[in-house]
C-alpha cells in the first residue's frame, strides 16, 4: 500500500529511533500527550514505545470521541431507537458502549429495536430516502474530520426534501479539549504531570489545519507537532518535539505536510459553519463540562435536529467512583492506577472512558501492552 | 477519530462520487470536500468521504528526512 | 395424465412451505427429489432414519458444528460447503481420519427452493470431492420470521491412528507455531457482502477441507503437538486457545504471517486486526522445534499448504500471553477478541 507501508519500516524506525536516543538530554524526562486517539492505537499496535529512550514518557490524550461520549448521551440514542421505533444509524464504534441499567445499543437491537450500522453518514441518508415511512435518525458524533460527512447529509437530506431525517449532533471539537487539559481547576485539584508538548492530531489536522494550534503553543507555551498517522511519522514528530523542548521554543511543526497545510480544508470548514454552531458548554465523559466544545445544529436546518424534533432531554450520568478516567485522560495517572483496572474493568466489561473503544488509553494498554506489567494480569 | 487511509483516485465517477484503491481493494466514495482531486492523485479517505490530497513531493522529503543523517551523526568516524 | 403421475417439486420458483417438515408425502418427496439425490450413496438409498456402517478398531473422535453465516452465498463458497468442510477440519485437527457426516437443515417457510437446491449440491460436491459422505439427515421448518433462511448443522466421526496424541494442552516451551498459508481470506470476503460495506475485492473464502493435509502433516511428523483451524476470531483466538490449555505463552513474528496484500488492504479500510479475521481452510499447528523444517515441508508439498510459515515459539510464561513482535520492530500483545468484530471509524 502506498504512502502506507513505507512510513512503517522497521529499519527506518531504529533510525530514528537513534536519533531520539541521541537527541534527549541525559537525565532530562520528556513527557509528550499524543491527542489523537488514532495515534493511542499506531503506539500500542507497532509497540512504539519499545523504541523510545526511557527518558520520553508517552500520554494518552482524550482523542477518541467514543470515549468522550458521555453516558447520557448514549442514553438518549438508545431511548430514540427502542421507546420512540426510530430507526437508529451509527458508526459501529457505539454499538458496544454500556450505557445506564446495562444497556447498549447491541442490546436494544437485540430488544428488537432497529439500530442499524453505517459506515458513513450518507448510507443514513439513504435508509431514510429507501424507507419513507421510516423516522431515521443518524448518530452523528466524531472529532473535527467526521463534521464535515454530517454537513454534508444534512444538505443532501434537505436537497431530497427528506421529511423523515435527522441528526442527533454529538461532534466535539479539538482545540477546546486541548485548553481544558491545560487549564481546567479540576487540574489543579488532581495535579498534573508536566506536558512538555503535543503530538497533535493527523486527520483531525487536514481539515482544520495546523493554524488553530498556534493560540496554544503561544498562550501554554508548549510546543505542537502534527503527525501522520504512521509509527514512523509518530516517531520523527517525538524527535522534533525533544528538539523543541530542548531548545527552548514552542512553535506549531507540522511533520504530515504531505497531508496537513496551514489552512486546512476551507471546502470542509465552510460546509461545517454552514450547519452547526457552538454549544456554550458540552459534558464530556471523563472531563466533565467543556466550553465551547461541541457543535449544535443551526436553527434554519433544525428539522433536521433530532433534539429538537424528538425533545431530547439530556440526563448526565456519572461514572463509577472509583473510575479513574479524568486522571487518565489528563496524563495524571496510568490505567495501572486505578483500582478497576482489568479486573472489574476490561475492553469486554467497560467501565470508563479510557476502556470503551479500542483507542482509549485502558483499553490500548490491556489490550497490546498489558505483558509488560505482569501485576496487572 | 482518525481511521483514515491514503487511497489512489483511479476514477471520477458522476457528481462527487469516486473510485478509490487501497493495495487492490476499490470503494467508491465521495470527493465532495476535495471537489479538485482528480484521476491518478493520492487522497486521504474517512468514513467514506476524501478529506484532503496527499502531496507526493512532500512524502517523499517526509521519507527522506526520517532516514537523513544528522550533522552530529556524520561526525562519528 | 400418465399413470403415477407424481409432479416434481419445483426447484425454479417453489418455495419450502410448512409441509415440507410435517413428515408427510411433501416432504418425503423433497427428500427423494433433493438430498438423496444430491448426496447419493448406498446409506441414503435405504431411506432409514439412521445409517449403519462398520468402524475399525481404535479411538473414535466425533465433532458437530453449526452453521449460521449469512451471506449465504459468498465469494469462494457457500453455507453449503462451509458446513461440509467445517466439520471435516473439526474431525481432522484431531489427526483422525473422518469418515461419514450428518446433516440437519432447519428452513425458514419462504425460502427458495433454487438457493437450497443451489446449496445442496454444493454440499454433494464437497463431500464428494473430500470422499465423506453423509449418510443420515434430518429436515424441520419453521415459520417465516423464525429462522434467517436456512441453518445447517453437521456432525462427523472419525478415527484416530495409533501413536497421534493431539490435543491443545500438549505445546512445551520452545515448541514451533506454523500456519499453513494466508491468514483472513474468508472473514473479509464474507464482509465484502456485508450491508453497507461493498467494495469490490478479489478475495475468496478459502474454505476447504483440510484432512487431506493433515494425513500429509501426520505421515511427516506423527508427534505432532496441536492443530486447530482459526475459525471464529481468528488465529488470535487459536494461540490464546493453545497458550490457556498448555500452560505457556507464545511469541510470533509480524513479518513470518502470509497474508495477502488485499487482506491487509481490507483491513485497513476497516480498522480489522487480520489475526482476529475468521479463516475456513488454514490451520494453525505446533511441533518440536526439531521437527519444524520437515513439517513445514510436508505442508508446502500439499496444494493447501503452500504458503505455510514457521511464525513463532512456544515460550515460558505463566500468564500465558501471545505476544507478537511487530514488523515495525516493538511488541505488542495479541488479545482474544473483544466483542463482535465490527469495522471502527475510529
Amino acid at each position: 500500500m502506498k504512502f502506507v507501508d513505507e512510513f512503517r519500516d522497521g529499519g527506518l524506525a531504529r533510525v530514528l529511533a537513534g536519533k531520539i536516543e541521541r537527541t534527549v538530554e541525559s537525565g532530562r524526562r520528556y513527557n509528550f500527550m499524543e491527542f489523537c486517539g488514532g495515534h493511542t492505537h499506531a503506539i500500542s499496535r507497532y509497540g512504539v514505545t519499545d523504541l523510545l529512550p526511557p527518558g520520553v514518557n508517552m500520554v494518552h490524550g482524550p482523542g477518541c470521541p467514543v470515549c468522550v461520549l458521555p453516558i447520557g448521551r448514549i442514553d438518549n440514542a438508545i431511548a430514540l431507537a427502542l421507546e420512540r421505533g426510530v430507526t437508529l444509524c451509527t458508526y459501529a464504534d457505539t454499538m458496544r458502549v454500556p450505557a445506564s441499567g446495562r444497556s447498549s445499543l447491541t442490546k436494544a437491537k437485540a430488544a428488537g429495536a432497529d439500530v442499524r450500522m453505517v459506515y458513513s453518514a450518507a448510507d443514513a441518508v439513504r435508509v431514510a430516502h429507501e424507507n419513507p415511512t421510516k423516522e431515521v435518525v443518524f448518530f452523528a458524533i466524531g472529532f473535527e474530520t467526521t463534521t464535515p460527512p454530517t454537513a454534508i447529509a444534512i444538505l443532501a437530506a434537505r436537497e431530497q426534501g427528506l421529511g423523515n431525517f435527522s441528526v442527533f449532533c454529538n461532534h466535539v471539537l479539538t482545540p477546546a479539549a486541548i485548553a481544558n487539559i491545560l487549564e481546567s481547576p479540576q487540574v489543579r485539584d488532581i495535579g498534573t504531570v508536566p506536558l512538555d508538548g503535543f503530538v497533535g492530531p493527523a486527520h483531525v489536522s487536514c481539515v482544520i489545519g495546523s493554524a488553530p494550534y498556534e493560540y496554544f503553543a503561544e498562550e501554554y507555551a508548549k510546543p505542537v507537532v502534527i503527525a501522520g498517522f504512521e509509527p514512523l511519522d509518530v516517531m520523527q514528530a517525538v524527535l522534533m518535539l525533544v528538539r523543541q523542548v530542548n531548545e527552548g521554543r514552542h512553535e506549531v511543526e507540522n511533520e504530515f505536510a504531505r497531508a496537513v497545510t496551514r489552512e486546512g480544508n476551507v471546502k470542509a470548514k465552510a460546509l461545517v459553519a454552514e450547519v452547526f454552531e457552538l454549544r456554550r458548554s458540552f459534558e464530556w465523559r471523563g472531563l466533565g463540562e467543556v466550553p465551547y466544545s461541541a457543535l449544535r445544529i443551526k436553527s434554519k436546518y433544525e428539522r433536521f435536529d433530532a433534539e429538537k424534533r424528538y425533545a431530547i432531554v439530556y440526563r448526565s450520568v456519572a461514572d463509577n467512583k472509583a473510575c479513574e478516567c479524568g486522571a487518565i485522560l489528563r496524563g495524571a495517572k496510568t490505567p495501572r492506577d486505578c483500582k478497576l483496572f482489568g479486573t472489574v474493568c476490561t475492553p469486554e466489561t467497560p467501565m470508563g472512558s479510557c476502556m470503551v473503544s479500542s483507542e482509549g488509553a485502558c483499553a490500548a494498554w490491556y489490550t497490546y501492552g498489558r505483558f509488560r506489567d505482569r501485576e496487572a494480569a | 477519530m482518525c481511521l483514515a487511509i491514503p487511497a489512489l483516485l483511479v476514477k471520477r465517477l458522476d457528481g462527487d462520487d469516486a473510485i478509490i484503491d487501497l493495495g487492490g481493494v476499490r470503494k467508491t466514495v465521495s470527493v465532495a470536500l476535495v471537489p479538485e482531486a482528480a484521476e491518478g492523485d493520492y487522497v486521504i479517505v474517512h468514513v467514506g468521504y476524501a478529506i484532503s490530497r496527499l502531496d507526493p513531493d512532500e512524502a517523499a522529503r517526509t521519507l527522506a528526512l526520517f532516514a537523513a543523517m544528522d550533522a552530529s551523526e556524520g561526525a562519528i568516524a | 395424465m400418465k399413470k403415477d403421475y407424481v409432479r416434481p417439486v419445483d426447484f425454479r420458483n417453489g418455495r419450502v412451505d410448512m409441509s415440507h417438515g410435517s413428515g408427510g408425502r411433501a416432504m418425503a418427496q423433497l427428500i427423494d427429489e433433493l438430498f438423496v439425490a444430491a448426496f447419493d450413496n448406498e446409506w441414503l438409498r435405504q431411506l432409514n432414519d439412521q445409517a449403519c456402517f462398520a468402524v475399525p478398531t481404535g479411538r473414535m473422535v466425533m465433532a458437530t458444528d453449526s452453521h449460521v453465516v449469512s451471506p449465504l452465498f459468498f465469494p469462494g463458497g457457500d453455507i453449503g460447503c462451509l458446513s461440509v468442510h467445517g466439520t471435516i477440519n473439526d474431525v481432522a485437527m484431531s489427526g483422525a481420519r473422518p469418515l461419514y457426516l450428518s446433516a440437519t437443515f432447519i428452513l425458514e417457510e419462504g425460502f427458495p427452493l433454487a438457493d437450497l437446491k443451489r446449496i445442496v449440491e454444493s454440499m454433494a460436491a464437497a463431500a464428494r470431492d473430500a470422499r465423506v459422505p453423509i449418510v443420515t439427515g434430518d429436515t424441520k421448518v419453521v415459520e417465516k420470521g423464525k429462522g434467517d433462511g436456512v441453518f445447517i448443522t453437521t456432525t462427523g466421526v472419525g478415527m484416530v491412528p495409533a501413536g497421534v496424541e493431539i490435543s491443545a494442552e500438549r505445546a512445551r516451551p520452545g515448541d514451533s507455531v506454523l500456519v499453513s498459508g494466508t491468514l483472513g481470506d474468508h472473514g473479509i470476503a464474507i464482509m465484502s457482502f456485508r450491508e453497507n460495506l461493498e467494495f469490490e475485492t478479489t478475495i475468496r473464502s478459502d474454505t476447504a477441507a483440510l484432512h487431506g493435509l493433515v494425513a500429509a502433516m501426520v505421515a511427516a511428523v506423527p508427534a505432532i503437538r496441536c492443530l486447530r483451524d482459526p475459525t471464529r476470531g481468528g488465529l488470535a483466538a487459536t494461540l490464546n486457545e493453545f497458550a490457556r490449555a498448555s500452560g505457556v505463552g507464545f511469541r510470533i513474528r509480524e513479518e513470518a504471517l502470509p497474508v495477502r496484500p488485499e487482506v491487509h488492504a481490507a483491513c485497513e479500510f476497516l480498522g480489522l486486526d487480520p489475526l482476529h479475521v475468521a479463516n475456513e481452510g488454514k490451520l494453525a499447528a505446533v511441533c518440536a522445534p526439531e521437527d519444524a523444517d520437515r513439517l513445514l515441508a510436508a505442508m508446502r508439498a500439499h496444494p493447501l499448504g503452500r504458503d505455510a510459515a514457521i511464525i513463532g515459539e512456544a515460550i515460558e510464561d505463566p500468564h500465558r500471553f501471545v505476544q507478537m513482535e511487530t514488523g515495525f520492530g516493538g511488541a505488542r500483545m495479541v488479545d482474544w477478541l473483544v466483542g463482535e468484530q465490527l469495522p471502527r471509524i475510529c
